[in-house]
């Protein structure tokens, strides 16, 4: 059995399981935002029960419009707010203690190896990382998951990624899920579990295995996942505030694929509009002298302090190009603090950055940097959809945050070394 | 049953960002929600669309993100199905839980205009227009039973009434 067998198996009655069955599951953490919580809260309260499944295994976090936007987006933030308040929900993170919910919930080891999670959003994948399963579903799922405790699921076939060799400077997990989605396609993965092992992952961190997992939904993938190990055991030993188990799979597990890449031989991607899947080489893109409005570091795939101290070591002592806005966004309070202890919020600001309170914000062109027409950015999120980031006529190129700075610091899409 | 309408076809990937854009998710409002529906793949879907009608599309429909907004949309405009060469996967199941009917299959010959009779059933989409008979992929026996009964709401307050909430 695969480590995503096991885990759905040791969450539900049965004996044994396979590939196609479906199957109730019990879960560890039900998942919901500003955005998405809305809905699943109006559902819940037209089932006709008195009370969630488990207090302790919810999370609300307001992160995609907030601190709000507008009236009607804090009309929704207060509908999180009021539900937390009457079914005394243990994670509900309010303004200043809420950051990008795929980024906070590890932080503060609320997710953990082993769990079973889903998320009314699709990048709950992103806790994969940690050896869990974990997957992106919709309100109503939220809904039924937060009264029964229980979600459906199909259980997804595997396919096994292997990345092999010691990758280059500057090529984080970033650049290695790009180079993927760029070789399978956006529907490469569709349904299935993506297994991600090979050597590369001794010489990345945790952050990598994050920005990794958090994209396997980008290759329509339902989740993305880990083995733990050591680098796993030092991230969460720190945070941990209940029991977690260790899963793997087993040497005969049965994959319904199998690539393998050598990421010594990958160099920074850059995804060109209009999708995940149309990556190209660093080089071969800057030679393209692309100019650019604005530049994006942070989101739930890169905004953690790993990404932050890669951005600032482009920008140290240079200043973003005449024209260019370079927005930053931390993506919780904790790395937000870190990064200005750090002296990196002095660098980003020294350079002409803004930066900005933990959102989601203009990922998905909700604010704090939307673009007007046929502007265009680079950005370390996870979409580049037609008008993605705002207008329909406006576009997106994801990159790693080594490739935003420096692109923000010549006016055009280049890598750190033309910067350096 | 037999579904009968226009067909508005539209190609491949078309994720939910085109489907119902963020900027009017602080909305949840299924009347707000269908002015808006499809705006960024064809500006003009939500004021020509009719009830009965058929979204038809190419591969991987409902690619992106996990918002409810985007099947509620499209069935909040009176869609009787969408009928698409393949699902991303968290649409496909949004779609079944709040009972949106979706079908997959070979969409290649349908274009926007044709007139669709859907024999769900039978497992049948006959082209009306062009004369042309497709094959519907079977829906797995879960998720039939889950829209018969009304999506999955309707299914948990059932499970509420017969007491069997552990």
């Amino acid at each position: 059995m695969t480590i995503t067998e096991k885990i759905i198996l040791a969450h539900t009655d049965l004996e044994a399981l396979l590939p196609g069955d479906i199957v109730s599951a019990r879960v560890d953490i039900a998942l919901g935002n500003d955005i998405t919580a809305p809905i699943a809260i109006k559902e819940f309260e037209t089932i006709g029960i008195k009370d969630v499944f488990d207090k302790e295994k919810i999370a609300l976090v307001p992160d995609h419009f907030v601190p709000n936007k507008d009236i009607l987006s804090a009309k929704q933030a207060k509908m999180l707010r009021e539900f937390a308040r009457k079914y005394d929900i243990k994670y509900y993170f309010e303004s200043g203690e809420a950051g990008i919910e795929h980024v906070l919930l590890p932080e503060k080891g609320i997710v953990l190896p082993g769990d079973l999670i889903i998320g009314a959003d699709s990048h709950t994948c992103t806790y994969g990382a940690l050896g869990a399963f974990a997957t992106g579903v919709g309100s109503t799922d939220l809904a039924y998951a937060m009264a029964f405790g229980e979600i459906w699921l199909k259980v997804p076939h595997s396919v096994k990624i292997i990345f092999d060799g010691k990758p280059k400077k500057w090529v984080s997990g970033k650049d290695l899920v790009l180079y993927l989605i760029g070789k399978i396609g956006v529907e490469g993965a569709n349904y299935t579990a993506l297994e991600f092992s090979g050597t590369a992952f001794k010489y990345l961190g945790m952050a990598d295995r994050f920005t990794i997992a958090n994209m396997a939904v980008e290759a329509g993938a339902k989740s993305g996942i880990f083995e733990p190990d050591e680098i796993t055991k030092e991230y969460v030993s720190s945070r941990i505030s209940r029991d977690y188990i260790f899963y793997k799979s087993d040497v005969n597990s049965e994959y319904i694929n199998i690539f393998s890449y050598n990421a010594s031989e990958i160099n920074p991607q850059v995804a060109f509009p209009h999708l995940p899947e149309n990556s190209i080489d660093i080089n071969e893109a800057s030679a393209k002298n692309i100019k650019i409005d604005q530049s994006v570091i942070g989101s739930c795939t890169n905004g953690r302090i790993e990404d932050l101290r890669i951005a600032a070591e482009v920008l140290k002592g240079k200043r973003v190009a005449k024209y260019v806005r370079l927005i930053v966004i931390p993506a919780t309070p904790e790395i937000y603090r870190m990064a200005e202890k750090e002296g990196l919020i002095d660098i980003f600001m020294d350079a002409g950055a803004v930066v900005s309170t933990p959102t989601c914000g203009p990922c998905l062109g909700g604010y704090m940097g939307v673009l007007a027409e046929y502007e265009r950015a680079i950005s370390s999120t996870n979409r580049n959809f037609k008008g993605r980031m705002g207008d329909i006529t406006s576009e997106v190129y994801l990159a790693n945050p080594a490739v935003c700075a420096a692109s923000a610091v010549i006016g055009k899409i280049s890598g750190p070394d033309d910067v350096l | 049953m037999i579904l009968k309408g226009k067909v508005f076809k539209f190609g491949d990937n078309i994720d939910t960002d085109a489907i119902i854009p963020a900027r009017y998710l602080n909305s949840s409002d299924p009347e707000e929600l269908k002015k808006h529906c499809m705006e960024d793949a064809d500006a003009g879907f939500a004021s020509n669309v009719k009830k009965g009608d058929l979204i038809v599309a190419g591969g991987n429909f409902g690619c992106g993100s996990s918002r409810e907004h985007a099947p509620r949309a499209i069935k909040a405009c009176g869609v009787s199905a969408v009928i698409a060469k393949s699902f991303a996967r968290i649409f496909y199941r949004n779609s079944f839980n709040i009972g949106l009917l979706i079908l997959e299959a070979d969409t290649n010959e349908i274009d926007s205009g044709d007139i669709l009779a859907v024999d769900t059933g039978k497992g049948e989409i006959k082209d009306i227009s062009k004369g042309v008979t497709i094959r519907t992929k079977p829906v797995p026996k879960f998720m039939a039973d889950l829209v018969s009964a009304g999506g999955l709401i309707e299914h948990a307050k059932k499970r509420i009434k017969g007491g069997s909430r552990k």
